[in-house]
């Protein structure tokens, strides 16, 4: 199958609200645990996603991608029960249960059916509270982690991303990838992640969304029994708090493959900042999720030059950027260079028009529903919420936030994200990139 | 996953009559199924947790039903349709559904080709006038098109151009077919997708999209009554304008010759290895055959518990992944697939004849009733988790009614997955794990030698 676009709009906001998602309750355990909850019993299911603080940028600086393969790990065998086991229990009861790492936090997502929640609840607590990362499983992970880090060493995507971070934050985690290098996921062992998820799996750094068929007893149990037993404080060192850097510069890279991938971005704004609000406006007018923002209409319909453009905000816990990304043919890749460069030019210094914030303001507002059709979809908002610290209250008030957004507003949001110059990456064919700068 | 049988139920289609399943399903939606005097299908799927809804539809077109010489026609048709009608021009229906806080996008396959919009449920009748008005009034320049044929080729470049592994996929299934189109990529070729024009574009469409050649799926918040009335003030008004000629493609000749495919490429840094086998589809399955099938696929390849991942991964420890998989939902052949990716210093050979040992073993003793209980029961869970995505549910009756199944087969599948034995997964792997209709693909790294010229 194939879409039209791989970006479909990914909004956040609200003009009619899903009754489920306002009613959010506040529920904390006997032992003291908090979750955000959402209940309803019309499918018989429950979705239970959680954060924990840390992620990557928490790896030791010789042990790039710790965090990544710790939360591979996690079902990979625990208490009694060694990998084999371990998967056969999640598998006969059809429960779905993974973790990731991102660079500021541990995500962690179950599924399971109601009728199987006592298995689910039970597998998850030993997974959290007594991993093994054995040997065996750990070498089978890292042997898959190598493969994956050499294919990236062909990828034009992901070599133009890595590019990018590594110029943005120099000597910084975020700087580093995720997944590691060769050299230091060569290093990692079960010690490592053993330290690492002492550090990283506790009660002070946890936020918990629930959504589905389940009453609030066992709730109550279901949190205690799981987190309850986590030790009480999490040790994170310290991260500096840094804006991206390289801006102005534009790195490239060879490789011989027939369409150059593009990404750039510069400074964004933080979460809490007044203007973030103005900022996530003028980010969607430029280039955010639609069929209709500047960006696409001018890269993608009117000139041909792309499949797919577009700009996002990023929140960090320590930075904040804009970043966007197109790819084209090797003989355009200036030119769709230049024309992103000149919108974005264009927007820092004229704004939007009137016209163009109204619309945007309606499409933000009334999208939101269409981001809480899923269970898993409201389980994530929970633990963003959360993360985002927006107080539980904030889907009531998100439309009016929006709609408080002034056009002076926008365009001073527009003026700070968009007219300090852009950091750019681009990978290609040697006459492609050459034409865009030296290689460097 | 999707897979389903033969079935008939609320087949017969009285003109305007609405015919609700609800009593079917155990647990599941009340999905009501109704056709209008126009020929268009409606299916309405409730699901009133959020007040949002999806809105698809689906025209029974796609790659296979090109001619000759014109691949990638449907795909670039379906880029085509977002540029205006006499009535809506320009670019007015995506300005709209964005406005409205809609999402919106359309995809299209071998079989079908989908529009869907997802917007709060007040909106629903606003964008049925919008997409009842392109289902026959579409108006194309050339001063869109042209900068859109852009478009599709930069999409095929990110798709395939620019990634191996894609390329050797569309080698495998170009020569898993001897005959029938289901061997083009659904993107076209691209020496033809340059040459389509706006004259065949145009061409196309007057074939295909006409009232009595689509599907109306609705699911989310609304009943089938009110959204009957919609579409009778919609789409009702729609005059069919063609007749649909039987989808007859060529069919395959009896395939007698194991095939290979090698694709060989200098940024390849991982090698990997995958059989397709030809099989039958849920459409031309007999009885209870794709849903054998389905449960062979997941004791095969599902998760670290399968067959293949025990033996490649866990026990020999000679690849670092495998996967089993059935692709069913299609009206003339299905695929069954299996894959494996060796670890550093094992040959392709050695993960390929280790793969050949467990086909063989599956062929020659079935499978235990523990292995069909886990998959059996994760293939129905997979029905369960389903209903929690209004869209994940009104693609499956998609994708089912335009591949020639019914509502009432979609709505039965799992009671289908639970009857099947291991008496019907062992003769279906007898009968379909048959080298001769199969392709097998290697992808290796391919170093550039001097002097020598790649495209």
């Amino acid at each position: 199958m194939i879409l039209r676009t791989l970006f479909a709009a990914v909004a956040f906001t609200l003009a009619a609200l899903p009754a489920q998602a306002t009613n959010i309750e506040r529920i904390v355990s006997p032992g003291g645990i908090e979750a955000w909850v959402v209940r309803d019993s019309t499918v018989p299911l429950i979705t239970v996603d959680f954060s924990f603080m840390g992620g990557s940028s928490q790896d030791p600086d010789d042990r790039g991608g710790t965090a990544s393969i710790m939360t591979s790990m996690i079902d990979e065998g625990a208490g009694e029960l060694d990998a084999k086991a371990f998967q056969e229990r999640l598998e006969n009861k059809a429960i779905e249960f993974n973790m990731r790492a991102g660079r500021d936090s541990v995500r962690g997502n179950l599924r399971t059916l109601a009728e199987n929640k006592d298995e689910a609840f039970e597998l998850l607590r030993l997974a959290l509270n007594q991993p093994r990362f054995d040997p065996e499983p750990l070498e089978r992970i890292r042997a898959q982690v190598l493969s994956g880090l050499r294919r990236e060493t062909t990828s034009p995507n992901e070599i133009a991303s890595k590019r990018w971070w590594q110029t943005a934050y120099p000597g910084h985690p975020y700087g580093r990838p995720s997944s590691g290098t060769p050299d230091s996921v060569a290093a990692i062992t079960p010690d490592d992640l053993r330290t690492y998820s002492k550090k990283i799996l506790a009660r002070d750094n946890l936020k918990i969304g629930i959504v589905g068929d389940i009453d609030v007893p066992t709730i109550h149990k279901l949190l205690d029994q799981v987190f309850g037993g986590l030790p009480v404080k999490a040790n994170l060192r310290g991260i500096p708090n840094v804006p991206p850097q390289g801006v102005g510069k534009r790195l490239t890279a060879q490789l011989d493959v027939p369409q150059s991938v593009v990404m750039f971005g510069g400074p964004g704004i933080a979460r809490k900042d007044p203007d973030f609000m103005a900022a996530y406006v003028a980010n969607h007018i430029l280039g955010g999720g639609s069929f209709s923002s500047r960006l696409y209409r001018e890269v993608r319909e009117v000139r041909g030059l792309a499949y797919s453009v577009y700009t996002s905000l990023s929140w960090m816990q320590n930075s904040a950027i804009f970043f966007g990304s197109t790819a084209t043919r090797a003989d355009r890749t200036l030119q769709a260079i230049e024309l992103i460069e000149a919108e974005i030019k264009r927007i820092a210094n004229e704004g939007p028009t009137e016209k163009e914030l109204a619309e945007a303001k309606s499409y933000l507002s009334s999208s939101f529903a269409l981001g809480l059709d899923t269970s898993g979809k409201i389980a994530g908002q929970l633990v963003q919420m959360q993360l985002d610290d927006l107080g539980i209250d904030y889907i009531d008030r998100r439309a009016a936030l929006i709609d408080a957004v002034t056009l002076d507003a926008a365009k001073r949001a527009a003026k700070r994200l968009f007219d300090g110059g852009l950091l750019i990456s681009v990978v290609g064919k040697p006459d492609a990139v050459a034409a865009v700068g030296p290689a460097n | 996953m999707i897979a389903t049988a033969l079935a008939r139920g609320c087949a017969s289609f009285l003109a305007l009559s609405i015919c609700t399943s609800a009593a079917l399903a155990a647990g599941g939606p009340a999905v009501s199924h109704f056709t209008l005097a126009n020929g268009l299908e409606v299916v309405v799927i409730p699901d009133r947790r959020a007040p949002v809804v999806t809105h698809m539809v689906w025209y029974r077109v796609g790659s296979a039903d090109e001619t000759a010489g014109k691949t990638g026609l449907a795909h670039f048709l379906e880029h085509l349709r977002f540029k205006g009608t006499e009535k809506k021009p320009g670019n007015l229906f995506s300005q709209t559904v964005a406005t409205i806080g809609g999402q919106e996008n359309a995809f299209t396959s071998s079989d079908y080709t989908g529009y869907f919009q997802r917007v709060p449920k007040e909106r629903l009748k606003l964008l049925m006038e919008f997409e009842s008005d392109r289902m026959t009034g579409l108006v194309l320049t050339d001063a869109v098109v042209k900068p859109e044929l852009d478009v599709v080729l930069e999409e095929e470049n990110s798709r395939v151009a620019n990634n191996p592994g894609a390329r050797l996929s569309q080698q495998v299934t170009a020569a898993l077919y001897l005959n029938h189109p289901y061997g083009r990529p659904v993107i076209g070729w691209r020496n033809e997708i340059e040459k389509l024009t706006r004259a065949d574009a145009l061409e196309f469409y007057k074939r295909f999209y006409t009232p009595n050649n689509a599907i109306l799926i609705v699911a989310g918040d609304v009943d089938a009554g009110e959204v009957k009335t919609m579409v009778d003030e919609t789409y009702g008004k729609v005059a069919r304008t063609t007749e649909i000629a039987p989808r007859q493609r060529p069919m395959e000749p009896e395939q007698v010759a194991p095939r290979t495919v090698t694709f060989a490429d200098p940024r390849v840094t991982q090698p990997s290895v995958q059989r397709q086998y030809l099989v039958p589809s849920s459409t031309t399955a007999a009885p209870g055959e794709s849903e054998a099938l389905d449960v062979l696929a997941h004791v095969l390849g599902g998760g670290q518990n399968s067959r293949l991942y025990r033996a490649l991964v866990l026990d020999k420890k000679i690849a670092l992944s495998s996967s089993a998989w059935y692709q069913g939902t299609a009206l003339d052949y299905g695929t069954m697939g299996v894959s494996g990716v060796p670890k550093e210093g094992v040959t392709l050979a050695q993960v390929e004849d280790a793969i050949d040992g467990i086909l063989a073993e599956v062929i020659a003793n079935g499978v235990t009733d523990e292995e069909m209980k886990r998959s059996k029961d994760r293939l129905v869970a997979d029905a369960v988790y389903a209903q929690d995505s209004q869209s994940t549910l009104a693609r499956w009756y998609g994708a089912a009614l335009t591949t020639g199944l019914t509502v009432e087969a979609v709505k039965a599948w799992p009671d289908r997955i639970k009857a099947v034995t291991t008496t019907a997964i062992k003769d279906a792997a007898g009968k379909w794990f048959d080298k001769r209709r199969s392709v097998t693909g290697y992808l290796i790294k391919d170093a550039p030698r001097p002097g020598e010229k790649r495209s």
